[in-house]
């Protein structure tokens, strides 16, 4: 194209900047299997990892022998936490300030716990030699149900903490009590329940999931031990903050540890804490001398890494009787297995579940949460969610539609009644966040319309008739959600992870012709940084996307960031990439105009290039100045067109989104066919559509899968009930209904480009839109709420006994 | 996930294959699609010192007609089974079946010798099987026999099948023309196991049931071959009380499990209801 006579739309496409949905530009790898993931790593020497697991819940060791395993040809090492002890590393701290075995030291807590850390040529080796580790264990009393963690007879997990009151969180008032977080005016939400015309009220529970990522956890670590280098490699979702924690908790210096992650196949929470793999494969690799990798297995990952929700919720919301709320409680307890590795803001042991009070506008509230440990599993995780936000959305938005039930009121009515209005944002919530913006009434009112809600209730009025007169034995529910995410944590004043403030980062490099890198403190785990941060930086600094790399994730070049989760990525390192972008155009407006011959002011940016002010025709292209950025700068200007922001963002972001889902349930089979999903979100500004609308598919499609039928569960023995993707529900293609997608635009006030993030919302509105759907369909039967997961067998079961199965 | 050590054998006859498993007895397994096999070795359940791959033996593939009898070689794939013009044309329940097993990449290599051999009772093959009243060959060091379908399983991967046998063919009386088949089966997602199924054969004539059989998928530690539901049938214009005495006398055989996919007494009922559907739709493509 000649610069000289595109237009200004010509010119602005060529930039393939915000608002394209321009295509992913790591797709033409990934579809051709051309990935570098971190198994597919290859180092001359490299010994393979294995871990011997507990297959009890709790169980005291009495011994371990290794000498079988040792005997095997190829093991080189087997670890047990007493080979740890001397360079103290037995146990790491968790980001939720609690400590975790790496291997089980005298016993463990849950089963698949790891036990002892076998090392040898070849995986093959490595997993003979396990099943060889003689391992001596005396079976404990085991606590599964969290309901009886706090009893007085309960059995002690955590010896460690013996006469420990005090926690990381706060004091604890029994020995598996881990922490209470309190928020709200508890006197206030009392007299409010108190003095209601209608209090509803619901015990909710989120069933514990896992995020399941397709690729597992697992790294590669390198020992040099000639300059006293480390590096490695893994799936870590926040690579830099890897880089301090290992260098805090294996006291090599942190300029000596070099951290990378390669391609990620997902992550969705799964892969931001420390797991014991890291720190045995670290600690192999030191003692042996050679690499040493470490992936893990399906069964293993959804045993051991990292669980997500758990949350038992007792719900109590007032109201007047036409449907004005007055005050909402809740309690939680929440179950968080054996050891607290929850990964969230240090401050905030319940993630940001204090979001509970949702889109509404609810004077006064009170939230209180109690974690206890089990024989569980260790994690808690965000599971594509800002933390503990779907619980906190789930919430609420159950409750919404059990107060409707109660007021017989329709529950799209009662939730527009209460919205927090348009003209109220800034918004300060009741458990005391401030919402930067939103329009809640217009997008719920695009969703009824498009959706044609009326028709829709008119028809389910027809099918109960139809249903009553034995006509059919198909149910109709139409589940209705609005949601408000909490994202892009977070503002340093009041988030850090283990002290770390949670900004982010970008550094940006115009090289002479024109072209340019950018370097995240983000990682990309498939959601298309290197795509979209470069088309930010498109428009922000006129340099088409195309020749812009982005580069994340290995921490000898990228600048420091907190990674990728709780959709903070676009939030805050989005942020930071304009602003670096911002440094660079002003840098590149003083040298335009120097070219020129015009003062600074005189020269204004117009998409690619600068214009002399009233004399477009006079004009320097960003090509051109970034040529003379490194041969002809003005007096007193350095050389080079170079700049690097660390954001520290002043709120966090709130999208928001009105879902409905359309249900047809067999009440003879429990089969439910989710006839209809429409999500419309709004993430302010929509940098590309079509990742958007992806992003949106993914978010879903794992929403349908927790609502309708993943759990980890565990029988009265702690053993872990099907830990495979023979039973935890990761649907296909064919359990997928067609998702509808829509948006409405609400910019972030406090955001550089106005976007708010987008990843998550799905999950977070996603699942109670399907859990509405499915009791929605017995809500005439008198249910007011049946626990997820809603699979055949529940739904029969709930049919049953409202006494309408044949 | 890593399985243990063994060493592979590839015989090029059934011969070959019987040689091996007589000189390696229980230290052997036969692999056919490895399907079932392989997943078992991965998780260390089965750990056999010698694999014998049956892929390479040609008379185990294809699909034929010989005398009144549909043949289908042990090894032929689920995928063969499913795109064969001879089962769609005189018994289609078994490419109906097929199409419920597990997902194309499975159905390209997975076999239905395997599927039947095995007795996993979460394969929907056997019941099929049973409903049409196959009879398995058994090929051993003394020559061969053929086994009934409805005689096969003993327990839950416990068959009448020898260790020193290959199971080298299924063979179905093809059933009559005009005939009606229906295989119903409800599973929570593309590649479980049902969580009950039921297939239904029926031959009916000016509106009366002359034959009719049924056999049940996963809801016992074996197929279940339902001979008094099916008695029920036969005789009846199919009316509702025929069906509601069918549908509760093949509840009554059922003895599933409580797992993943359900409560006992919800699979007994979804097997039920399985039956009754199939009862329905066999009843409307008869004819």
């Amino acid at each position: 194209m000649n610069a000289e006579v595109a237009s200004v739309e010509e010119r602005k496409q060529n930039l393939k900047g915000m608002g394209t949905s321009r295509r992913r530009v790591e797709d033409a790898r990934f579809v051709q299997g051309k990935g570098n993931y971190v198994d597919d790593i290859k180092l001359p020497g490299m010994l393979f990892g294995d871990f011997v697991r507990s297959p009890y819940a709790h169980a005291r060791i009495k011994s371990v022998n290794k000498e079988a395993a040792l005997a095997v040809p190829g093991v080189k090492a087997v670890l047990t936490a007493d080979d740890l002890k001397p360079v103290n590393l037995a146990w790491m701290p968790t980001l939720a300030g609690d400590v975790q075995m790496v291997l089980a030291d005298g016993k463990v807590l849950f089963q698949g716990q790891e036990v002892a850390f076998v090392v040898a040529d070849d995986r093959y080796a490595a997993s003979d030699a396990a099943e060889l580790v003689e391992v001596e264990y005396e079976e404990l009393p085991v606590l599964v149900d969290p309901f009886k963690a706090m009893d007085a007879d309960a059995p002690v997990l955590r010896e460690d903490l013996e006469g420990k009151t005090e926690g990381a969180h706060g004091p604890r008032r029994h020995h598996n009590h881990i922490f209470t977080w309190e928020v709200g005016d508890q006197d206030g939400t009392e007299r409010a329940l108190a003095d209601a015309e209608i209090v509803a009220k619901e015990k909710i529970t989120y069933q514990r999931v896992h995020p399941c990522p397709l690729e597992t956890a697992g790294c590669v670590a390198s020992m040099d031990k000639v300059n006293g280098h480390l590096t490695l490699w893994g799936t870590f979702q926040a690579p830099h903050a890897v880089r301090t924690v290992a260098s805090l908790i294996s006291t090599i210096p942190e300029h000596k540890i070099r951290v990378i992650s390669p391609d990620i196949g997902g992550g969705f929470g799964n892969k931001v804490g420390v797991y014991p793999g890291y720190i045995c494969s670290v600690v192999a690799s030191i003692v042996l001398g050679v690499p040493v990798k470490w992936i893990e297995d399906r069964i293993e990952n959804l045993q051991s890494t990292a669980f997500a929700r758990d949350y038992h919720m007792t719900g109590e919301i007032s109201a007047t009787r036409d449907g004005r709320i007055t005050g909402l409680k809740c309690h939680v307890l929440a179950d968080h297995g054996g050891f607290d590795a929850c990964a969230d803001p240090t401050k905030f042991p319940a993630g940001f579940f204090n979001i509970c009070t949702g889109s509404y506008d609810i004077p006064v509230a009170h939230v209180s949460v109690d974690g206890v440990y089990t024989n569980k599993a260790p994690g808690g995780v965000a599971y594509r969610c800002s933390f503990r936000v779907t619980e906190a959305s789930y919430f609420i938005e159950r409750m919404m539609d059990v107060l409707a039930r109660k007021l017989e009121m329709d529950p799209a009515e009662l939730r527009i009644k209460n919205f927090i209005k348009k003209e109220q944002f800034p918004y300060t919530s009741a458990l005391g966040w401030e919402y930067d913006s939103g329009d809640y009434h217009t997008a719920m009112e695009k969703a009824l319309e498009t959706v044609k809600y009326k028709a829709l209730r008119d028809e389910q009025k027809a099918n109960r008739e139809a249903f009553a007169r034995g006509e059919t034995r198909s149910l109709v529910g139409v589940g209705v959600g609005f949601f408000t995410e909490i994202v892009g944590a977070g503002p340093i004043k009041n988030c850090d992870i283990l002290g770390l403030g949670m900004f982010d980062s970008c550094e940006i490099r115009v090289h002479p012709t024109g072209s340019a890198i950018a370097r995240l403190g983000t990682i990309s785990q498939g959601q298309g940084h290197a795509t979209t941060f470069a088309q930010i930086l498109a428009s922000e600094i006129g340099i088409p996307a195309d020749q812009i790399t982005v580069e994340e994730g290995d921490t000898d070049t990228a600048p420091y960031g907190l990674g990728t989760y709780g959709s903070r990525s676009t939030p805050v390192a989005g942020a930071a990439t304009a602003m670096a972008g911002r440094k660079i155009k002003a840098k590149a407006q003083m040298i335009a105009a120097w070219l020129l011959e015009v003062h600074d002011d005189d020269v204004e940016f117009d998409v690619d290039r600068f214009v002399v002010k009233g004399a477009p025709e006079r004009f320097k292209t960003m090509a051109e100045v970034a040529f003379a950025a490194y041969n002809n700068v003005p007096p007193g200007l350095e050389p080079g067109l170079e700049a690097v922001s660390y954001y520290d963002p002043p709120n966090m972001t709130y999208p928001f989104g009105a879902y409905v889902c359309v249900v047809d349930i067999d009440v003879d089979t429990g089969v439910t066919d989710i006839r209809r999903f429409y999500a419309l979100d709004d993430c302010g500004t929509r940098i590309n559509p079509m990742i958007i609308e992806g992003q949106v598919h993914g978010g879903l499609t794992e929403a349908l899968a927790i609502a309708m039928g993943q759990e980890i569960s565990y029988d009265e023995m702690g053993n872990v009930k099907g830990a495979s993707l023979m039973d935890f529900f990761l649907p296909t293609a064919v359990e997928t209904p067609v998702w509808e997608t829509d948006f409405t635009v609400t910019p972030s006030p406090h955001h550089p480009i106005g976007a708010k993030g987008v990843g998550e919302s799905p999950n977070v509105g996603g699942v109670s839109a399907f859990s509405n759907a499915v009791n929605d369909a017995f809500a005439h039967l008198g249910l007011t709420h049946t626990q997820m997961p809603h699979d055949h067998w529940r739904v029969w079961k709930t049919a049953e006994r409202l006494g309408i199965t044949a | 996930m890593i399985p243990g050590s063994f060493e592979y054998h590839r015989p090029e006859s059934v011969d070959g294959a019987i040689a091996l498993l007589n000189e390696h007895g229980d230290e052997a397994r036969l692999l056919a699609g490895g399907h079932s096999l392989i997943p078992m070795m991965k998780l260390r359940m089965a750990v056999p010192s010698h694999i014998v791959d049956l892929q390479a033996i040609d008379s185990l593939h294809g699909i034929s007609e010989e005398g009144g009898e549909l043949v289908i070689g042990a090894l032929t794939t689920q995928h063969e089974v499913l795109t064969s013009d001879l089962l769609a044309a005189k018994c289609p329940i078994i490419p109906e079946a097929a199409a419920l097993i597990a997902d194309p990449q499975v159905r390209y290599c997975g076999t239905i010798g395997g599927n039947v051999a095995n007795g996993d009772p979460g394969n929907d093959m056997p019941a099929i099987m049973q409903a049409l009243g196959a009879r398995f060959r058994a090929v051993g060091p003394n020559g061969s026999r053929d086994i009934a379908a409805r005689d096969y399983y003993e327990a839950a991967y416990f068959t009448e099948l020898e260790e020193n046998e290959v199971l080298t063919q299924i063979r179905i009386p093809t059933p009559a023309v005009g005939h009606g088949s229906a295989y119903e089966k409800q599973k929570r997602k593309i590649g479980d196991y049902a969580t009950a199924a039921a297939a239904v054969i029926l031959t009916v004539e000016s509106g009366r049931c002359i034959s009719a059989s049924i056999a049940l998928t996963n809801v016992a530690s074996t197929p279940l071959y339902a001979e008094a539901a099916a008695g029920a049938l036969v005789g009846t214009d199919l009316g509702a009380d025929a069906v509601d005495t069918a549908v509760r006398l093949a509840e009554e055989i059922t003895e599933p499990t409580s797992d993943g996919r359900g409560p006992a007494d919800f699979r007994t009922h979804v097997a039920g209801i399985m039956v009754r559907r199939a009862i329905a739709r066999a009843q409307k493509n008869a004819g």
